[in-house]
């Protein structure tokens, strides 16, 4: 069976490992083993261990909070006592709830992972780069970076994402202040501090709903309230003076009103119609046909089926994994901040002079640099072993890291010293990056290197 | 550091015995753990979505040319769309979908705290799908899947591996060949 008995290079970890207690040993390896959201690439912050994800800049988000949070406690403490006394006890009761069911939405849009999707291993990307360039061979070239493919008999074009290495699957959008590709992509809210996208879109509609609701509430009680006490017998003058804080209640309504009901007003009108506001904005459907009603091939053509899908559908589940622990391939040995210069990252252009030739060839020498090394200790996935074996430290990340080579905060020499037999392996396949610079196996990185294409993921970052 | 250990007293330790199975390929790999140690990777060949019907989960079931020596086409078939049925099972805009969210909005979406969703547990099927295809078909013939929601639900990911018997050279022009051949 067996053609030769060959002296390979094993990892003596991996003979301790066994299948059935792969499991056990990366989890005993907890204290060492990073989770994945610590090397996220994208622009985002991560709270409570991974479980919270919000954008960088976190916007207005404490203005949207406060400025609830204050107007509802003003309204419980000033207008409520008045009210009960005179109303219903039912009006704390529905302030209440309309109050609490605003904060959760808004929080769950906040911290929740909007349809991020990981960026392209590797292998991914040069595949694809492969097939960008052998396509052109008919006399009509497209142009790069694009495809174009049939959604329900209709044409749609699919862009390639230079950031994230991969075609964008249709309706999906890269947030240039988040950096990542999201599903279903509608906008970016400064308000919420988060992107909204398929998994957190219908959180974002509930809470503008109830936001409409809760501000023309307090807005009508307000004006119940003040109406009231002027009738007891007092000018109007005397009944603001006896509470100032309905008045900062109503200035505060009157303008949110007006802005939280036309957006209400606008995503009602964007889910009947299965639309983004990222679709929307740029007309990609509605001024192609005048014949049809409109060009939207993922619209179900009937508007209790378009809200249904879009509020009441299945809930994907998050793609980027963040408490996953990384395998001891991708296992980072610094410390180190996630916010780093990128100077590349920007530069498209740069991807499209880029020449093919680099990509093949490096991929070959990636693969041939695999054989040098036997995988490290499987993931906690299911199915670890496939992930782990292609892991040749030097080419693979997990995809929700997506480290290629951006914030790979590992020196190139650290993925594989227990495997890698001669540095000299290792230089050729620097030599092919002139961009690389390698001193030493940690060497001390005083700048950052943005590798465009990630067959080789050879990523330098400025260490603190 | 690196310990050189020659591969038959390896997988004597490791109590691995090469077995006969069907097929032409590396038979003797009818353990994962062993496909792992004893084989390089030569090649990944990646099956793309299928956009046709929507954004909905679909592979394409066209099989690649890089796997026809190594796996029956109808086997690999099968797989995908075995594969798509369930994601369309995960997927399905129907009774239970509404009334898991209505349920979901009425208690504020805090539900999803603690109960798994109808998507999460159709995802815990078809990772243990995935996994009994590669213990009983793909690993014999010297192939892996990987979960798509390992690779962001945009490829079924299928690594080919060269039995290590053959030399590195040309696992690596076999990597070249096969991706020219397309």
């Amino acid at each position: 069976m067996m053609k030769n008995c060959e002296y390979q290079q094993i990892d003596p970890r991996a003979l301790s490992v066994s299948p059935s207690s792969a499991q056990n040993h990366t989890e005993k390896k907890v204290q060492r083993s990073r989770r994945k959201w610590e090397v996220f690439p994208g622009k985002n912050r991560f709270f409570c261990d991974g479980r919270i994800i919000l954008a960088r800049q976190s916007g207005v988000l404490p203005l949207t909070l406060g400025l609830i949070v204050v107007t509802c406690g003003l309204f419980f403490a000033f207008d409520c006592p008045f009210l009960v006394e005179h109303l219903t006890v039912f009006i704390p009761v529905i302030g209440g709830v309309l109050c609490v069911f605003v904060l959760i939405s808004l929080l769950r849009t906040s911290f929740t992972d909007p349809g991020i999707l990981p960026r392209a291993t590797p292998d991914e990307a040069a595949d694809i780069e492969k097939q960008i360039d052998t396509s052109g061979s008919s006399t009509y070239r497209p142009p790069p970076r694009t495809k174009e493919i049939l959604i329900n008999q209709q044409v749609v074009k699919l862009k390639y994402c230079f950031t994230c290495k991969m075609f964008r699957p249709p309706r999906t959008s890269h947030c240039s202040l988040c950096d990542n590709c999201v599903e279903r992509f509608d906008h970016h809210c400064p308000w919420v501090g988060n992107c909204v996208g398929k998994r957190n879109y219908r959180f974002f509609y509930s809470f503008i709903i109830s936001l409409s609701f809760l501000t023309s509430f307090i807005f009508g009680c307000v004006i119940t309230h003040i109406t009231l006490r002027s009738q007891e017998g007092k000018n109007l003058v005397q009944a603001i003076q006896e509470s100032p804080a309905s008045v900062v209640e109503l200035v505060i309504c009157f303008f949110s009103i007006w802005s939280i009901m036309g957006l209400s007003g606008f995503h009602t009108y964007l889910v009947a119609s299965n639309l983004t506001t990222n679709e929307d904005i740029k007309g990609s459907w509605s001024s192609k046909r005048c014949a049809e009603d409109s060009g939207n091939p993922y619209s179900y053509n009937s508007i209790i089926t378009n809200c249904c899908a879009t509020l009441c559908g299945p809930m994907p589940p998050s793609l980027i994994d963040r408490r996953g622990f990384l395998s001891f391939d991708e296992a980072i040995p610094a410390a180190s901040e996630m916010e780093l210069p990128r100077f590349a990252a920007k530069n498209d252009a740069h991807m499209c002079t880029q020449s093919t030739k680099d990509v093949l060839e490096r991929v070959v020498h990636s693969f041939d640099f695999h054989g040098l090394c036997p995988p490290g200790t499987p993931k906690t996935t299911p199915l670890g072993l496939e992930v782990s074996s292609m892991a040749a430290p030097s080419t693979e990340h997990s995809p929700s890291a997506g480290c290629s080579g951006q914030h790979a905060l590992q020196p190139v020499a650290a993925p594989c010293p227990p495997f890698s037999r001669s540095s000299k392996r290792r230089d050729s396949l620097h030599s092919i990056n002139p961009a690389f610079r390698l001193a030493s196996p940690s060497p001390p990185l005083s700048r950052t290197t943005w590798i465009l294409d990630d067959a080789t993921n050879m990523g330098f970052i400025s260490l603190p | 550091m690196c310990h050189c250990v020659p591969l038959k007293r390896f997988q004597r330790t490791q109590g691995l015995v090469p077995t006969a199975a069907d097929g032409n390929m590396a038979t003797e790999f009818h353990n994962l753990q062993e496909l792992r140690h004893s084989a390089s990777l030569a090649n990944k060949v990646f099956i793309q979505r299928d956009y046709s019907e929507g954004t909905t989960c679909r592979f394409q079931t066209k099989f690649p040319s890089e796997l026809e020596s190594r796996i029956e086409r109808t086997l690999f078939e099968d797989t995908v769309k075995t594969l798509n049925n369930y994601y369309a099972e995960a997927e399905k805009i129907g009774g239970q979908s509404y009334l898991e969210g209505c349920l979901a909005c009425s208690t504020a979406y805090l539900i999803f705290l603690c109960m798994e969703t109808r998507y999460e547990k159709v995802l815990k099927k078809i990772a243990k799908y995935i996994q009994e295809q590669n213990e009983k078909i793909y690993a014999p013939r010297g192939l892996l899947i990987t979960d798509p929601i390992e690779r962001g639900m945009r490829v079924i990911e299928i690594s080919i591996y060269e039995d290590r018997g053959s030399s590195d050279s040309s696992s690596g022009s076999s990597s070249v060949s096969g991706s020219t051949a397309r």
